[in-house]
């Protein structure tokens, strides 16, 4: 959502403003002397260039100024702003690019630092507590379901609350886990890793990570409420959850979800998107300030990477405490950021019940979407672990590295018994010793790269085997892995096989750059890291941390306090320095090899998307098939479209793709980007408006007496009208019928509160008036009301209504029901934009009074009842007067208008008073069957008159002389807005569709509105020439038929003619008639 | 017409809703308090800020119109919003219309002003308490944090899906004023009510 800073009230969300199109197109000076060319020109044509646009805005929700707004129409980037008949500033330059590391040297210059590799308390601790860590030998990865232990459950570790346990069903098997557990990691610790089958190749697939970004556990919740397609490892247990694994598909829920979903805008200086050790170090610095600042994290509790790997806990409880003690600093727990919007407005949804599970209270949202407006930003989103493409690498039992670490840390869950590592990076290590320590066998670490370092040999010290150079190229298992061929690499057959069921991987990581890169930021490819990192982006945003491509502990801290500190003192705070962990230096890195595919058996298929199972193979067929962009080679073999969006996969295959077509993955960049990062339900995205608040519904004061007399109710806009009001058992059609014989025969009302009414005042208001209409307004006397035509530039009836003279200086205009708040726009912006000179005040005067239309040949009868003060006889009180009054005792103002071509009251009354009015009438009139009625009868008495309905008898193509009101077009004046448009050629063609009625020859027929006519009573060869359409149509009790109105090419010299309306698969004859079907000399108008 | 002859109790927009209103107030234990203000005097008044008029009908309200966009000015009863640069609203105790017209049409004299009653336009909802900020959240785009929205501050903007003019009161517990046109009074009556159902 853009801000679009109005020049009077500031900064204001886009959603507040309307666009009027390019600025400084003045009104030409004498529309007559232009061509038809020129008025044309001036009417449709507009510029439309690429970069700085002057255009015109009206700040329509809020001040109702219209103003003038440069704006770069290729970032959307308003450059200035200012008011309406100001010059147009001097050229502004587009803002800067900011770096999304500002102060940090590019990677190179100080590469030692930037590479100082993946730190880790190393494992010198002794195995934990699980005894007899051997493979599993049934290879069916399931775990005992009815064990009441958890086989795969370290002793200690973790950071689950062992005294909460739990109870869970997956796939029909209860379990245990504890609170604190995911339901992958309490799947785990039962042994189950397979949890789905994949969606193409129906391939057995188990727990791959750790987190979101998790392509294989993707599973169907079954209960308390079902949802489809939940990442088993985002997925926080909670007792009676209810699961089963998925064939990659899942089902919607056929039932209404009965929790509250809701959304809340938020407003801060800074916002912090993850509370790994980079955001928390941001807000600590940020903290004390006084800054307002937020911090949101998809996890339960902050601490982000530093949970994973169970590093500095007791610096994470330090500050997540005292973030909690600081009074503008929100920490939002359970909130993943999803969209990244323009000037920094930013989308997060809260998960605030769903880990209660049935015992989520009913009056708290389950999840809440967060609106977050922030002047800056820090991104500290981390970075993801990839894979890599090599044979049978989707086995139940391959998992990325980090995320078996992060089970170990977080979840005290050991993923296997006995692992093989396979690796190209150092980072794969610190997990392999964790794990080794925590009483995993570690069978043997496979490097690719022909040097390991450091971390080599503390792997050796701790008896682990290293295989330096060396490759996995095959897996064994059924399902669950049970052995890893070692090769060295680029070999494809022989190699030594291991007994295994875990098989950590480690092909790079993937800074997490989805939010920078949605939010306009350029990525570049580091060669250094071998993946992409942000760069520049026109928002005020920092990335800090492993989502910079920063891959050292000491460094994320360092730069995330920057960044933090950077952020609040351009707001004009002071930062402090937080006290930060002190990281004990790693050994020394070992750069990583960039690599992405691992030549394997032949045959083994290699999955590049294990979610979408796209391998290798189908990456070639798309290269072979030409194609050269991963946009392409994405759209052709679907990796990266599932609902994990390629988290693991994308730049994996982006680096395949490169490999196949021989370039550098620098050259081929990533996919795009795009909301949401992560899955969000649509429950969550409608929030509360659903039902009865999904729109509004105005209503009138009159409103409950209508319900309580059993009307029916039309939305007209958001306007709740009756429609009409049955009697026991009547249908629709009779109860029309009956209405509108009340009001043709004696007397009935209805109420006319909806029309939009604008008191329009100053000394110029006829001048103004005079211009808006086509018809001549200066001329109408005070007390006296004159019907009006509006219509736009091009001539095209836009709306009507009457038009009452107050005094000298001041009028009331109403309007069509629907049309009320765009006819007083349509004056603002004449008024403001052209005519400034004319001093003239509109006021929306719509709800300051209620109206009543009281119609029938009684209705002076009941009038003069209850308004003793009023002469009402016709000569005293003329057909188009008005007269202010009492009526039952009520103030009123009582205009004599007629929509039904009867005998007719308009009266107005305060709404605060207008059920007083209301039942008045209703008891006055009774001895005469006063009759309640709606919007339908009105329609019809209209109809037989030949009143148009603006909007339905016409749809923007349609001149008052093609309703045959030319009589409403003013020849004398010498300019009104349309006036030109007039003697344009195509508005005088005689074949223009004119309003005509029509009478179907059988009485008895009903043309559905919209029904075509056409000439013949056969129909030709298509095209079948159309000649026009219903509009209105209507069974009449005035007329004892049917009949209709139509707009129809030529209509006004057809009349008498016998026309064909195809309905269903008849043809009907019908006759064009005169459009006033009733009373056609006007006679009942006067009583 | 401004002043109306009550021959019965007038019925407000939100009448229907009151205990309703009173209710939420109630369960909420003083978490939030919402409430009808209803027939309270509200007049628009338009006139050129730099013209002699607005000097002159300053005097006679003896309240200085507010310059500043999105503020407002009161004294004693009588507050006036900023509405745009030639336009406030002015809002007074119930009955004061007439006599508020009478007093700025005199004061202006021959200088153009515009004067429009519009009491029954719009209804006035009181959403106070401490709570009050976080229902409003719920639906109102604008940043309402008493640095940015501290008393003497107005906006006309959204909330919900209904255009509405806020006000935050004098006092800083004292909440908001929400005026909202009365067709919409009911919807959003009942939205504001949907909005509290967590701190109720």
């Amino acid at each position: 959502m853009l801000l679009i800073p109005c020049p009077w009230c500031g900064p204001r969300d886009e959603a507040e403003f309307h666009y009027g199109g390019q600025a400084h197109v003045p009104y030409p000076e004498d529309p007559s002397a232009l061509t038809d060319e020129e008025w044309a020109r001036y009417l449709f044509f507009r510029d439309n260039p690429k970069g700085p646009f002057a255009e015109r805005w009206s700040h329509a929700a809020g001040c109702r100024r219209w103003f003038n707004a440069v704006r770069d129409t290729s970032t959307n980037e308003i450059l200035t702003v200012y008011r309406t008949g100001e010059e147009r500033p001097a050229p502004v330059e587009p803002g800067p690019a900011f770096s999304a590391r500002p102060g940090v040297p590019p990677l190179g210059e100080f590469e030692d630092e930037a590479l100082s590799g993946p730190t880790g308390r190393q494992g010198a601790e002794p195995p934990g507590g699980v005894e007899g860590a051997e493979p599993l030998q049934d290879g069916t990865g399931r775990g005992g379901g009815v064990e009441p232990t958890q086989p795969f459950r370290h002793a200690t570790r973790g950071r689950i609350d062992r005294d909460t346990p739990l109870t869970f069903t997956f796939d029909g098997t209860e379990y245990r886990g504890f609170r604190g557990d995911t339901l992958a990691s309490a799947l785990l610790a039962n042994g189950v890793i397979q949890a789905g089958t994949s969606i193409k190749l129906g391939r057995p697939r188990g727990i791959f990570s750790a987190g979101v970004e998790e392509p294989n556990a993707v599973v169907q919740i079954e209960e308390p409420f079902p949802e489809p397609m939940l990442p088993a490892t985002a997925v926080e247990l909670y007792d009676g959850l209810v699961a089963s694994s998925l064939p990659g598909q899942g089902r919607l829920a056929t039932a209404p979800d009965p929790a509250r979903y809701d959304a809340v805008h938020a407003h801060c200086d800074l916002l912090i998107v993850g509370a790994g050790p980079a955001g928390l170090a941001a807000a600590a610095a940020a903290a004390g300030s006084g800054a307002r600042v937020i911090l949101a994290d998809d996890r339960p509790e902050p601490g982000g990477s530093l949970l994973d790997t169970g590093e500095h806990l007791d610096w994470v409880d330090t500050v997540t405490a005292r973030l909690g003690n600081a009074p503008e600093v929100r920490v939002l727990r359970r909130t993943t950021v999803f969209g990244y919007y323009d000037d920094n407005h930013l989308l997060a949804v809260e998960r605030r019940t769903n880990h209660l599970g049935a015992a989520a209270p009913e009056n708290v949202s389950r999840e809440r979407v967060w609106r977050i407006r922030a002047r800056r930003v820090v991104l500290a989103t981390g970075a993801h672990e990839r894979s890599l493409a090599f044979a049978d690498n989707d086995r139940p039992g391959v998992m990325l590295a980090a995320s078996a670490r992060a089970h170990l840390h977080r979840h005290g869950v050991l993923p296997g018994r006995c692992a093989v590592v396979l690796t190209t990076n150092d980072s794969a290590y610190a997990a392999a010793l964790d794990l080794a320590a925590a009483g995993v066998g570690v069978a043997a670490i496979a490097d690719t790269r022909p040097e390991a370092g450091e971390w080599a040999e503390r792997a050796r010290e701790a008896g682990i085997e290293v295989l330096t150079g060396h490759a996995v190229i095959g897996t064994e298992g059924d399902p669950r892995l049970t052995a890893v061929t070692v090769a060295p690499y680029g070999e494809t057959e022989g190699g030594r096989e291991f007994a295994a069921d875990l098989l950590l991987v480690s092909g790079g990581w993937n800074p997490v750059a989805h939010l920078f890169s949605q939010a306009g930021g350029r990525l570049r490819h580091d060669d250094a890291l071998g993946t992409f990192v942000p760069d520049t982006c026109r928002q005020a945003v920092e990335v800090a941390g492993g989502a910079s491509g920063t891959p050292d502990l000491a460094g994320a801290l360092a730069q995330g306090a920057a960044a933090g500190a950077r952020a609040i003192e351009a707001e004009g705070y002071t930062a402090e320095t937080p006290r930060l962990p002190q990281v004990p230096a790693p050994p020394r890195p070992t750069p990583p090899q960039h690599l992405f595919t691992v030549p394997g058996r032949d045959g083994a298929p290699r999955f590049v998307d294990l979610q979408r199972d796209v391998t290798v193979d189908d990456l070639a067929r798309a290269t072979g098939a030409g194609m050269r962009s991963v946009e392409h080679t994405k759209r052709y073999t679907t990796a990266g479209t599932a609902n994990d969006q390629g988290k693991t996969s994308g730049v994996l295959a982006s680096g395949v793709v490169a490999e196949l077509l021989g370039v550098d993955i620098s050259a081929l960049g990533t996919t795009t980007f795009r909301p949401p990062y992560t899955p969000v339900s649509f429950a969550a995205l409608a929030g509360r408006d659903r039902g009865a608040l999904h729109d509004p519904v105005r209503t009138t004061a009159l409103h409950e007496w209508h319900v309580a007399h059993g009307a029916l109710f039309e939305n007209v806009g958001q306007w709740k009208r009756p429609w009409y009001y049955p009697r026991d058992g009547e249908d629709m059609k009779t109860a029309v019928l009956r209405e509108c014989r009340a009001a043709r025969e004696s007397v009935a009302f209805m109420d006319a509160s909806t029309l939009g009414k604008i008191d329009v005042q100053g000394p110029d208001a006829a001048v103004f008036l005079d211009r808006l209409y086509t018809n001549m307004m200066s001329t109408l006397k005070v007390g006296m009301i004159r019907y009006g035509v509006m219509c736009r530039l091009d001539g095209m009836v836009f709306d009507d209504g009457t038009v009452i003279r107050l005094a000298q200086d001041r009028f009331l205009v109403t309007t069509t029901t629907g049309n009320a708040a765009t006819v007083l726009d349509w004056m603002e912006e004449w008024l403001q934009t052209e005519w400034p000179e004319l001093r003239v005040h509109c006021t929306s005067v719509t709800e300051q009074w209620a109206t009543v239309a009281l119609v029938g040949p009684r209705s002076r009868d009941v009038l003069g009842s209850l308004a003793p003060e009023l002469a009402v006889a016709n000569d005293d009180f003329p057909f188009m007067a008005w007269r202010e009054t009492t009526v039952a005792g009520i103030e009123a103002r009582v205009c004599r208008i007629s929509f039904s071509g009867e005998l007719a009251y308009e009266i107005n009354v305060s709404p605060w008073e207008a059920l007083a009015l209301w039942e008045a009438l209703y008891e006055a009139g009774a001895p005469h069957g006063i009759t309640p009625y709606g919007t339908e009868t009105m329609h019809v008495l209209r109809a037989e008159k030949g009143y148009p309905i603006i909007g339905q008898d016409t749809d923007g193509t349609v001149t008052p002389q093609d309703l045959g009101m030319g009589w409403a077009v003013s020849k004398k004046k010498p300019d009104f807005i349309g006036k030109r448009s007039y003697a344009r050629a195509d508005t005088a063609r005689p074949d223009r569709k004119h309003l005509v009625g029509l009478l179907p020859e059988d009485p008895g027929t009903f043309l559905p509105e919209g029904t075509h006519l056409v000439a013949d009573s056969v129909l030709p060869a298509p095209p079948v020439p159309m000649l026009g359409h219903v509009t209105s149509s209507y069974r009449s009790a005035a007329l004892g038929r049917t009949f209709a109105l139509a707009l129809i090419k030529g209509g006004r010299d057809r009349i008498g003619e016998r026309l064909y309306a195809p309905v269903g698969d008849r043809l009907v004859p019908v006759t064009v008639a005169s459009p006033v079907l009733f009373d056609p000399e006007g006679a009942r108008r006067d009583g | 017409m401004a002043d109306i002859v009550l021959t019965s109790t007038p019925r407000s927009p939100l009448g229907g809703a009151a205990a309703r209103l009173a209710a939420a107030t109630r369960t909420s234990a003083g978490a939030v308090r919402l409430a009808e203000l209803p027939f309270l005097t509200q007049v628009n008044v338009r006139l050129d800020a730099k013209g002699p008029a607005a000097d002159a009908v300053g005097l006679a309200l003896d309240l200085a119109l507010p310059l500043e966009p999105n503020t407002v000015v009161r004294t004693g009863e009588l507050t006036a919003l900023w509405l745009g640069p030639d336009e406030w609203l002015l809002v007074a105790p119930p009955g004061r219309e007439r006599d508020l017209e009478t007093r700025i049409r005199e004061a202006a004299g021959d200088e153009p002003v515009s004067v429009t009653d519009v009491s029954a336009q719009r209804t006035t909802l009181l959403v106070a308490g401490p709570r009050a900020r976080d229902v409003l959240a719920h639906g109102c785009p604008l940043d309402l944090h008493p640095r940015a929205f501290g008393p003497g501050r107005c906006a006309q903007t959204t909330l919900g899906r209904t255009q509405v003019v806020v006000v935050a009161r004098d006092e800083p517990r004292a909440g908001f004023w929400v005026l909202v046109r009365s067709s919409f009074a009911g919807h959003l009556a009942d939205w504001l009510l949907d909005a509290a159902t967590e701190y109720v």
